[in-house]
């Protein structure tokens, strides 16, 4: 496939813009947008490396939309600067970038064939493209979502996966900088979203367009993403890849939308360069390390994750006695919810064991938990 | 309520099967059956009173439907860019218009236009350049396009309005994110989705020109059309002729209707 770059052209397309983030594919800096009262998007500094699966994860109504809207130039920020490939592309509408979007409804053409709807894009570029060069990237595009037969059907007589694979193909074939991504799977159901997952994951790799994805489900785009971008009342809480989110959260809300975790309470007695020691409400204190600087005296909070949970059914001195409130068999896991009467309810993920002797275990049945220090991380309350 | 609603209905349709009926007459008397025969189609359309009226009424009909059409897509186009209390108030004052009564609309056209025929014209006189008489502006068959214009303009925007709300935001959108500039976007994404509102809306404004009397009463100067023709025929005693000419009308007018109809069902579907 030919660079981006070399086949691409825009009338109007702007200057080198004077201090980029070298390399950046796209860059929003210090973005702010707001609708009357409402701030939708505050402060956001982000860089997007070419190649890159990034995603916007956060809940409903914090801005994730808006963001990529700014990118895609359907808005325009209040405040703050959108660049692409180095060039401050504020003052270009919509048409006028080299990026491409993938919208939530699909908003493919009624009116058009697939083929057509496919065209569309090579179709409005000036100098115009020889005929034969569009049906060509046409064909291919139709190959690689694998829709090579229905190049002439209409819109409606495709079924809702095959029309998400449309939509898709519209965009690529214009091999974008950047392809913007507004949760184009939220309209499909549970086993197509696993398939097409996959499908938007091989075709990312295979094309080497930078993908900016936008959804709140955290499986999503932790399976997807090479980082995420993690938003809350449009602010960005924390960017790493799936796996330092997971492991390394820097805040509570963070490890709490990112998997599922356990939250202690308390209050931090010292600090000791990485490690700290907090005091929880069953008057113990441990030890674990500090995720972000939080000063002495602070309340915050202790994460585990519930696989990191040992539980066994004979006492030793570092465990902690609970009580058995809930069983999940999963198969390969067991979830327990097991009460403490001090730190309340616990989520504990018991990989199968061989003697499966935890398998007697019952409901209001006494039961010992434990956790390795390592495995635990004190994080902000917020 | 059944008895009613038959009631109804033969009030309503037996005045007009009987023009229909009588058209067909072979005596000739309009109010007695002697007979069937199609010859008052014959005499109609061999009048030259009859046909120089259907011309008029035609042309009339043909450019002001047009007019229509293309000023009453626009407008429609603009306010769809308009939001909040301004919208509203486009909104509500479209809405009374289609609801003036035409005899409100007759009578408030011909006093506007006289009163700037009345200004305009001896400017027109005096500073006409050469020796020609100058042209004095007059009723007639512009005033009555005019007329109609305005009238079903307000017909075409609600149609148009209506196809635009129905039709994705995203669509548009999804257009300018695939390059095309706003005027591409308009030429390939609206126009061909709101077509059938704009041709239904053509077709009723046609309908409605081709069939209006009160308005052109008023507007239309010496110039007759074919409602007009009816009207001062039947002043001279209704003949079988006069109920031939009146069933080809409501035909017409009739299968407009329904291709408008369908149009516009067919445009929704999609
Ligand atoms: N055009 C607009 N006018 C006014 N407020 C808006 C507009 N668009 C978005 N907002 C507001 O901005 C905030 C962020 O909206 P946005 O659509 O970006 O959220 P989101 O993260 O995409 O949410 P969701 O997951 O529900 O799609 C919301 O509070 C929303 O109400
Ligand atoms: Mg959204």
């Amino acid at each position: 496939m030919t660079k981006v770059a070399e086949t691409f052209s825009v009338d109007g397309y702007p200057r080198e813009s004077a201090k980029a983030v070298p390399g950046a594919v796209a860059e929003l800096r210090g973005v702010s947008k707001s609708y009357g009262d409402v701030q939708a998007v505050r402060h956001f500094d982000l860089a997007i490396a070419p190649g890159e699966f990034l995603s916007f994860l956060g809940p409903s109504g914090c801005g994730k939309t808006t963001a990529l809207r700014m990118l895609a130039g359907f808005e325009a920020p209040s405040a703050g600067t959108v660049l692409i490939d180095g060039k401050d592309v504020s003052g270009l509408a919509a048409y006028q970038r080299p990026v491409n979007m993938v919208f939530q409804s699909y908003a493919l053409f009624p009116h058009l064939t697939v083929g057509q709807n496919i065209a569309y894009g090579l179709k409005q570029q000036r100098p115009k493209l020889p005929l034969a060069g569009i049906n060509d990237k046409v064909q291919r595009v139709l190959e690689t979502v694998r829709l090579a037969d229905f190049k002439d059907r209409r819109i409606w007589e495709m079924s809702g996966g095959q029309q998400q694979r449309v939509a898709l193909a519209r965009a690529i074939v214009n091999e974008p900088k950047l392809l913007l991504l507004d949760e184009p799977l939220a309209a499909l159901d549970r086993k197509l979203r696993k398939e097409m997952q996959i499908e938007l994951q091989d075709l990312q790799r295979q094309l080497g367009i930078t993908f900016v994805l936008v959804t709140h489900d955290q499986e999503e785009a932790l399976s997807l993403s090479d980082r995420i971008c993690v938003m809350r009342a449009g602010e960005i809480v924390q960017v790493g890849t799936p796996r330092e989110l997971y492991d390394q959260p820097k805040s509570r809300y963070v490890a709490d939308f990112v998997g599922t975790s356990n939250f202690f309470d308390g209050k931090i007695i010292a600090v000791n360069g990485g490690t700290g020691q907090i005091s929880l409400s069953d008057g113990r204190s441990y030890r674990a390390f500090l995720s972000d600087a939080i000063p002495v005296g602070e309340t915050a909070c202790v994460s585990v994750r519930p696989e990191q949970i040992r539980m066994s059914d004979t006492q030793s001195s570092e465990a902690l006695e609970v009580t058995i409130q809930n069983r999940i068999f999963l198969g390969e896991h067991t979830e327990y919810l097991v009460r403490h009467a001090r730190l309340g309810n616990i989520a504990v993920m018991a990989p199968r064991q061989s003697d499966g002797r935890l398998d007697t275990l019952q409901k209001g049945d006494t039961a010992w938990v434990h956790w390795n220090p390592e495995a635990a991380l004190i994080l902000r309350n917020d | 309520m059944r008895i009613y609603a038959v009631c109804v209905y033969v009030f309503l349709y037996t005045p007009i099967a009987i023009i229909a009926l009588f058209s067909f007459s072979a005596g000739r008397s309009a109010s007695q059956l002697e007979g069937l025969s199609v010859q008052w189609y014959g005499r109609a359309l061999n009048n030259p009173f009859v046909m120089d009226a259907l011309g008029n009424s035609l042309f009339v009909a043909f450019v002001s439907a047009t007019l229509a059409s293309v000023l009453g897509t626009l407008a429609a186009v603009g306010l769809q860019g308009i939001r909040g209390p301004a919208r509203a108030l486009f909104d509500a004052l479209i809405y009374i218009a289609v609801m003036i009564p035409g005899i409100v609309i007759g009578i408030a056209t011909l006093i506007a236009l006289v009163t700037v025929f009345g200004v305009v014209n001896p400017w027109l006189e005096a500073f006409w350049p050469g020796s020609a008489p100058a042209p004095t502006l007059r009723m007639g068959m512009g005033s009555l396009i005019a007329a109609h214009t305005m009238f079903t303009l307000a017909l075409v925007i609600i149609i148009v309005r209506a196809r635009l709300a129905g039709l994705e935001g995203a669509l548009t959108e999804a257009s300018a994110d695939l390059y095309a500039t706003p005027l591409g976007t308009f030429r390939q994404i609206t126009l061909p989705l709101i077509a059938p509102a704009i041709l239904a809306g053509f077709l009723l404004s046609f309908t409605f020109s081709f069939d209006d009397f009160i308005i052109a009463f008023f507007v239309a100067g010496s110039e007759t059309t074919l409602p007009i023709y009816i009207f001062s025929s039947i002043r001279r005693g209704i003949t079988p002729e006069v109920n031939a000419i009146g069933t080809m009308v409501m035909g017409a007018s009739l299968i407009m209707l329904v291709v408008a109809q369908l149009i516009l069902r067919r445009g929704q579907k999609r």
